[in-house]
């Protein structure tokens, strides 16, 4: 049997496996993945590896008691094992007063991340991808680690309840780092796709180039408040400590900054600049993602800040039960509603200001006002009268994301980021200038 | 890179590699393949790797068993027990590195088909490789067996125990002024075997634990909220860790602890702290002497001592995500390099008891010590694998290899690194009694440091005042910054050995794909003069 089932292929499989079901209720997933990676450091290859598995997870319940037992063995034997074993975890199982069932049919959007030409990749294909971000920076006499990995995959779901989800997949991303040999220069960039056709590896790898070059020589300057052009990745970063913090039940709870006194919260009330919009869509062909969630809840495309007012915020099925509302499930992805100045209409409207490419090390200081620090890195230019004036050393920031996008000036342009933060996920997100950033000292980091 | 702070949420978890496949507690207990067994196993991969052309290879068979019980005030939210078995090959083929990793491989012939697989990618990477791997010689150890001195296994202790445990727990903050708390246990037990083409059959059983909780206290009026984490350290101790003897209380301001945790006694103080801090002082901005309780100086050494001392990271190996080290070869190579003050000694140990990072032989198959990496404030040495330890001169590996599964291919980790104890006695009422204008802080919570270790910024669980010598009262929205050296040479005064104690990472990320390690950090509570201290409350 290959790894990546069709939809008929994973659709009897489940049934098969829901036919041994004995429990009150039973819900069965199938996921299979190709994942290849291949890693670089001082010009050359470092490590390479590559994972294939397809799994099967069976979760049954009696009444409250739920159990979930996997197994990577499709024969009929093996199936029926692992919902015995399921049904066995669950009966020596605590009663889990937050169960309240499986979800019932649902009607999904269309969504399209699947694509033959990332799902046909083959080892060579990485090397030569990979091959020509090496060769720009021997080129150049500079160095290059980067670092490129595929994914090619599906997800099945089925339950008692007649439930049936399928959603196959494909991902890239790259990314590449690229330091002057005197050390004294560094510049990043990343590139994620879904398509293998859209990935450059040379065009993202020379803008880590120019960036490394145009780093050398970069001069301190007072730390304080500024005027800030984040590019995209800048930004995403950022706001994806907001996009984490939009749990109704923390707001409702009194321990989010969405909480207010009395035990109220924030929604329906304007956070941040009007010209926010924050919304998910898995539909969006830009950045497609899977139409339903774990438990297999439809994905909708939702606002979740609309014109600066926070809109929805999503809810485990316990929570909305026992808050009498809709649950809207968290978003399999995010983007965020951009203008229409480029990159350089934002610094020339700049009198004095700092462009920031990247941040690095955020972590939260304070979840009451969303507060965090980290760092500039791999390329933070000062502007002055409209123009990049000169490389400037790193900054450490502390700053809240609700903070900055009430300090909101100009949006930029959209584009889809990788995050560089180590979860690889995506976003789309525009350019932004903001004024009064928070810049607290200084780094002598490259 | 520490990951995952004490409060580690389900979704956190979800974000590390994979665990394994669930498997009931009763599996936890049963035996793994026999070791007679192992090494048949093994012999089978490395006779099919030398018989392909490699010059060099080693074998993982490795079974890796976790439990985490998660709990929030009376409910348990969940209990995972998983298992991962499989075998991992690496091998070295006309000097270059190839690995191949199978699951649930149990015959020899998959073991083989394995090591042929290793073999196959050595030898497409020697087309993109321009140097030959260099390992530093090995002498085989033959037939040997490890394991953690530990008196109780967790997993022998019933799930009803330890639910039992943090029900009371969480009902003690409840009845003390919480308003949430949440609670958990993760238990680890890695059994490793690693055979290798040195002659090397070395059967482990490494085990760690962390008891953890986060209590949050609401001032509704306001709706303002703050937290309080445990003061526990992640270990690599059995269950015995939980049963305190008082000589492993440290009593003072608050009660900390050492070899032994006092769960119930941590969490009423916790709730209690926690209702304080909401009307604590807000902290005034500016230079400080810091005392830094063991619970905290374990982050800031893990971040401004570990990761900058690792011999990848000078050499560029981690320049895409981790970053590189401010602590280049040329200042190794000076013998003058000015890391701290002269109370500094910092030492990298792989055989502390007790700690994360402990075991017999590394995953390359090098019996594990203790070495200085900073001595008398200097910067002597660095972390590093047997293909790396040549750039520093020296012809025997230090032990630092280690994989966070069979699955994934071992490469340099940090070990175990810790602030020498003072050499004179000196106590921490003895520490504080000098300090006109400090901070005394105790337990982590936020941390972040640039790409090559110079800047960073740290806050504690709890603060307090110190004014000519007296603790004055708690403070809120402290966190400190400073650069590395700077830092180290601000250190002044370390408290002598019966203060020593361990704190600890049990998520250090690393590499990409990311790689998870445990390492513990010792110190005894320490002394910085002179600190930029800053103000972390915001309005919103």
């Amino acid at each position: 049997m290959s790894i990546i089932l069709s939809e008929a292929e994973a659709k009897t499989l489940l049934q098969k496996a829901l036919t041994y079901s004995k429990a009150n209720e039973c819900e069965v997933n199938l996921q299979g993945e190709e994942w290849s990676n291949i890693r670089y450091a001082l010009n050359k290859v470092s490590t390479c590896g590559s994972k294939v598995y397809k799994t099967l997870s069976v979760q049954s319940a009696f009444g409250t008691k739920v159990g979930v037992a996997t197994i990577d063995e499709f024969d009929d034997a093996s199936l029926e094992k692992v919902v015995r074993r399921s049904e066995e975890l669950a009966q020596l199982a605590p009663e889990n007063p937050e169960y309240v069932g499986l979800v019932g049919p649902q009607k999904y959007l269309p969504a399209t991340g699947f694509f033959d030409s990332t799902a046909s990749m083959e080892a060579v294909d990485r090397a030569k991808a990979v091959a020509q971000s090496i060769q720009i920076a021997r080129s150049q006499k500079q160095t290059v680690a980067g670092y490129l990995e595929d994914r090619t995959g599906f997800s099945a779901m089925m339950n008692s309840k007649e439930l049936f989800a399928y959603y196959p997949s494909t991902k890239i991303n790259f990314s590449a780092t690229i330091r002057t040999d005197n050390g004294t220069g560094s510049g990043f960039a990343a590139q994620g796709v879904s398509d293998f056709s859209k990935l450059n590896t040379a065009s993202a790898t020379q803008v880590a180039l120019t960036k490394a070059l145009g780093t050398v020589g970069a001069r301190a300057i007072e730390p304080g408040k500024y005027t800030v052009i984040l590019e995209p990745l800048a930004a995403a970063v950022m706001l994806e400590h907001l996009f984490r913090s939009l749990d109704a039940r923390s707001a409702d709870e009194g321990r989010s900054f969405l909480s207010k006194s009395g035990g109220k919260t924030k929604l329906g009330e304007r956070i941040v600049d009007e010209r926010v919009t924050i919304y998910s869509d898995p539909t969006n062909p830009e950045l497609p993602a899977s139409p339903w969630g774990a438990d297999g809840r439809a994905q909708e495309k939702i606002n979740w800040i609309e014109k600066g007012v926070i809109k929805n915020l999503s809810y485990s099925r316990y929570w909305a039960e026992k808050k009498g509302v809709k649950a809207i499930p968290a978003p399999n992805n995010f983007m965020m509603v951009g203008g229409n100045a480029t990159l350089d209409e934002l610094i020339k409207s700049t009198q004095r200001g700092v462009l920031v490419t990247k941040f690095w090390y955020i972590r939260s200081v304070d979840p009451q006002s969303l507060l965090v620090t980290g760092l500039t890195r791999d390329g933070t230019f000062y502007i002055e009268n409209g123009k990049i004036k000169h490389p400037v050393k790193n900054f450490r920031f502390n700053e809240s994301p609700v903070i900055m996008l009430n300090n909101l000036e100009t949006l930029g342009k959209v584009e889809r980021v990788v995050s560089s933060e180590g979860s690889f996920t995506n976003y789309l997100i525009p350019a932004m200038k903001i004024r009064e950033f928070t810049f607290t000292s200084l780094s002598d980091a490259v | 890179m520490h990951v995952v702070g004490k409060g580690a949420s389900a979704l956190m978890l979800a974000q590390l590699p994979t665990f394994g496949r669930p498997v009931s507690a009763e599996a936890l207990l049963a035996p793994g393949l026999d070791v007679a067994v192992k090494k048949r196993l093994a012999d089978a991969a490395l006779n099919a790797a030398k018989s392909k052309g490699a010059s060099y290879a080693d074998v993982r068979i490795g079974r890796y068993l976790n439990q985490f019980i998660i709990t929030r005030e009376n409910k348990v939210q969940s209990i995972i027990n998983t298992e991962s078995y499989g075998v991992g090959v690496r091998v070295i083929v006309d000097g270059c590195w190839g690995f191949a990793a199978v699951s649930d491989a149990k015959t020899e012939a998959e073991l083989a088909k394995a090591a042929e697989k290793a073999v196959a990618m050595a030898k497409a990477n020697v087309l993109l490789s321009d140097e030959p791997v260099q390992l530093a010689p090995q002498k085989g150890f033959g037939e040997i067996t490890w394991k953690t001195p530990i008196q109780k296994n967790a997993f022998e202790i019933p799930i009803k125990e330890k639910v039992d445990l943090l029900m009371t727990v969480n009902g003690a903050a409840m009845n003390n002024g919480a308003n949430f708390v949440n609670s958990q246990f993760f238990f680890v037990n890695e059994q490793k075997y690693f055979a290798s083409t040195d002659g090397s059959y070395i059967d482990q059983d490494v085990h760690r634990q962390w008891p953890g909780f986060t209590v949050t206290a609401i001032d509704p009026k306001t709706g303002k909220f703050e937290t309080r984490d445990a003061l526990s350290a992640p270990v690599g101790m059995g269950y015995e860790y939980l049963q305190v003897n008082p000589s492993d209380k440290i009593t003072g301001i608050t009660t900390r602890y050492n070899k032994g945790y006092d769960m119930l006694e941590d969490v009423v103080a916790a709730a209690k702290q926690a209702k304080q801090k909401l009307s604590a002082k807000s902290v005034e901005a500016g230079k400080y002497d810091l005392v830094l309780d063991p619970s905290h100086t374990w982050l800031t050494i893990h971040e401004s001592v570990g990761h900058p001392l690792e011999l990848d990271r000078v050499l560029g190996y981690e320049a895409n995500f981790a970053g590189t080290s401010f602590a280049t070869l040329d200042k190794w190579k000076s013998k003058n390099f000015n890391y701290g003050s002269k109370q500094v000694d910092l030492f990298a140990d792989k055989t502390q008891v007790g700690s994360l990072g402990a075991v017999g032989y590394d995953d390359e198959g090098v019996q594990t010590k203790r070495w200085d990496l900073v001595k008398d404030g200097t910067l002597v040495n660095y972390m590093a694998t047997r293909d790396q330890v040549h750039i520093v001169g020296e012809n025997e590996s230090q032990g630092c290899s280690y994989a966070d599964s069979w699955g994934t291919v071992q490469f340099q980790r940090m070990a175990n690194v810790s602030l020498a104890a003072g050499k004179e006695p000196l106590s921490v009422d003895e520490l504080i009694k000098d300090v006109k204008k400090g901070i005394y802080i105790i337990g982590d919570s936020s941390y972040s440091i640039d790409q090559q270790r110079y800047n960073f910024q740290f806050s504690g669980q709890l603060a307090y005042e110190i004014k000519n010598g007296q603790i004055a009262g708690m403070l809120k929205d402290v966190a400190y910054q400073s650069n590395t050296q700077e830092f180290w040479n601000s250190c002044v005064k370390v408290c002598d050995e019966r203060d020593f104690r361990l704190g600890g990472s049990f998520f250090d990320g690393k590499g990409q794909p990311i790689q998870s390690n445990a390492v513990s950090h010792g110190s005894a509570t320490a002394r910085f003069n002179g600190v930029n201290v800053i103000n972390t409350g915001r309005k919103i």
